[in-house]
């Protein structure tokens, strides 16, 4: 009899101990939760106060009961941000669609075609992915001044166009497909661009979507060369535009309207990641990189 | 399998004179461009060739304030956001409800945009004329004083710096542990289990050897994207960084390029390459270290 009561205490005393660590773990958890979202919670939050009432509050409250959109309204109205946006997205598609266009065929050649030099090439562009960007920019700066192409759609997409690392990625998945699918395609007389458009990109069609998302997410967070190339608002995109609002915004200090446009900055990209979320994950995980 | 040269170089072309225009022949005159002494920007004369640039910046007070800022900035974040990331994907590794859900907020600061956010940090940590301000009525409550986090002291800024570069590195981070965790052969455990070996020597034996590659990949990423802050700066202390004495390195090159004090593009390359230089030695520090440590 002793011993299944001893048995049982055991027992009893070893799920207590799971169930303690168990919930240390999920309050961890939970509080590095709440550190990341606070910041989201707080900006939604203050973004529907009045100006009047943000201002009242001595000490922030963590609700209102009398949310307003007349923020969102100022927003749109007394500062460019519908221009910066409609900048944001010319930028990020123009881009995008550009460097789609030179890396796919470049995968291509370096996957499928045999030409002299070609492993030397390769290695060539490998080590150009350790040039850090802080040194090319000055003379890209340079140049695209020199030509007088500051303050223009040109001078901002041309320099952010390629990246050797998506060469890379999709170099990587264009050699797992089979030789034999290539030279079926060549007897049956199909181009090389043919087979390139008919049959690798729709095989590879994951990854490709998976390279326009890291794209595109860079693209409208770019920050860097578009305050050097721009001073004129009228090119703005959106992360100059926010420096802006915040610099000489509203005519005064309004922060609930700064945070609605910092709000309506950051919609966009959480949808689509909410949207994307397995596909972007994935990619960056094989090859993002970010602090 | 058949020559098709031509063919070849057709399809490289594009990319090749991209890389060329924006990329091999702008790496070739940055180096040029830190040796031309006097170099004027309006006429595009200079004086000759030497290492002046070099001596300015390395004598350039807010050059050594930049450096410093960064140093301390790398400091701080590199270890404790490694730290905290290998927790984090730990606790997410040990649990099945709920994991999907917690990955998936973890992860929403990767895609936020770190000049907007960070004003949202400006506005919790700055009193206004007519509030404190939320972290500082936190800190009040616990019964400290008030302090200015954006205009203050500078330990306070660096804090606030700190805290949010943490803040935006902690994605990546997370992600790749976790799956660098997800891949440990469960096999491994099992035998440890049987053994009845404790948690903890599990961990140590097993786990964090087979993860330590992937620990130094963050490590070396770390460092390198640590060394390069700048925009996490901006977003919090606004463009004249100097003035607010955050500046970091990638600041004093681009504010030398543009700006208020700028136009000087052959300092900016001399601060530029001194990066690089930086970068580079602190990268092979870290590859001879991981030789002795790194089980591969």
């Amino acid at each position: 009899m002793s011993t299944i009561t001893d048995y049982e205490i055991i027992e009893k005393r070893a799920k207590l101990t799971k169930t303690l660590s168990k919930s240390i773990i999920y309050a961890l958890l939970a509080v590095w939760g709440i550190i990341v979202l606070f910041p989201f919670y707080w900006m939604l939050l203050t973004s529907v106060k009045s100006y009047g009432e943000y201002s009242s509050e001595a000490i922030p409250k963590f609700i209102t009961l009398t949310p307003t959109f007349e923020n969102y309204q100022l927003a749109f109205t007394a500062v460019p941000l519908a221009d910066y946006f409609v900048n944001t997205i010319i930028f990020t598609v123009a881009t995008t669609a550009l460097m789609l266009i030179i890396i796919i065929p470049a995968a291509f050649a370096f996957s499928r075609l045999n030409f002299k030099g070609k492993n030397m090439l390769f290695m060539l562009f490998l080590s150009l992915m350790m040039i850090p960007n802080e040194l090319v920019v000055i003379t890209n700066f340079v140049t695209v001044s020199s030509l007088e192409l500051r303050n223009t759609f040109t001078g901002l997409i041309l320099p952010s166009v390629m990246s050797v690392f998506y060469v890379y990625l999709l170099k990587e998945n264009f050699s797992q497909i089979p030789d034999e699918l290539y030279y079926a395609a060549k007897v049956d007389g199909t181009s090389d661009f043919k087979y390139l458009r008919r049959v690798m990109v729709p095989m590879c069609k994951p990854t490709i979507i998976t390279i326009t998302i890291l794209k595109v997410i860079e693209c409208w967070n770019s920050f860097v060369w578009p305050r050097l190339v721009t001073d004129n608002e009228k090119y703005f995109l959106v992360s100059n535009g926010i420096q802006a609002i915040r610099e000489n915004g509203f005519g005064r200090e309004n922060i609930p309207a700064m945070m609605a446009a910092v709000v309506a900055i950051s919609i966009p990209l959480i949808v689509l990641f909410l949207i994307f979320r397995k596909k972007i994950m994935a990619g960056v995980a094989r090859g993002g990189t970010k602090g | 399998m058949e020559k098709n040269n031509k063919k070849a170089w057709l399809y490289l072309l594009p990319a090749l004179i991209f890389l060329a225009v924006f990329m091999i022949y702008p790496l070739i005159d940055v180096f040029i461009y830190s040796f031309e002494e006097g170099y004027n920007s309006a006429s595009q004369t200079f004086n000759g060739y030497g290492l002046y640039n070099f001596e300015f910046v390395l004598h350039d007070p807010y050059f050594i304030q930049a450096v410093k800022n960064t140093f301390i900035l790398v400091v701080i974040t590199v270890p404790l956001s490694t730290f905290i990331a290998l927790l984090i994907s730990l606790g997410l590794t040990s649990i099945k409800k709920l994991r999907d859900m917690f990955q998936t907020i973890y992860f929403l600061p990767y895609v936020t945009n770190t000049l907007a956010v960070g004003l949202v940090f400006m506005i919790m940590f700055k009193p206004t004329a007519y509030s404190d301000g939320l972290i500082n009525v936190l800190i009040n409550w616990f019964g400290g004083n008030t302090v200015d986090f954006i205009d203050g002291p500078y330990w306070a800024k660096m804090f606030v710096l700190s805290f949010y570069t943490i803040w935006v590195v902690m994605p990546f981070k997370v992600l790749i542990l976790t799956s660098a965790l997800a891949s440990v052969n469960k096999d491994y455990y099992n035998a440890a289990r049987v053994d009845g070996t404790s948690s903890f020597r599990t961990f140590r034996k097993i786990t964090l050897p087979m993860i330590s590659p992937m620990i130094f990949y963050l490590v070396i990423t770390g460092f390198i994207g640590a060394f390069k802050a700048y925009n996490d700066a901006v977003a919090l202390f606004g463009t004249n960084l100097n003035a607010a004495g955050m500046n970091t390195i990638v600041g004093y090159v681009y504010d030398m390029l543009y700006g208020e004090g700028g136009g000087y593009p052959s300092y900016a390359s001399a601060a530029a390459i001194i990066l690089f230089a930086i970068v580079l030695t602190i990268t092979c520090i870290n590859l001879l270290i991981s030789k002795k440590k790194v089980h591969y």
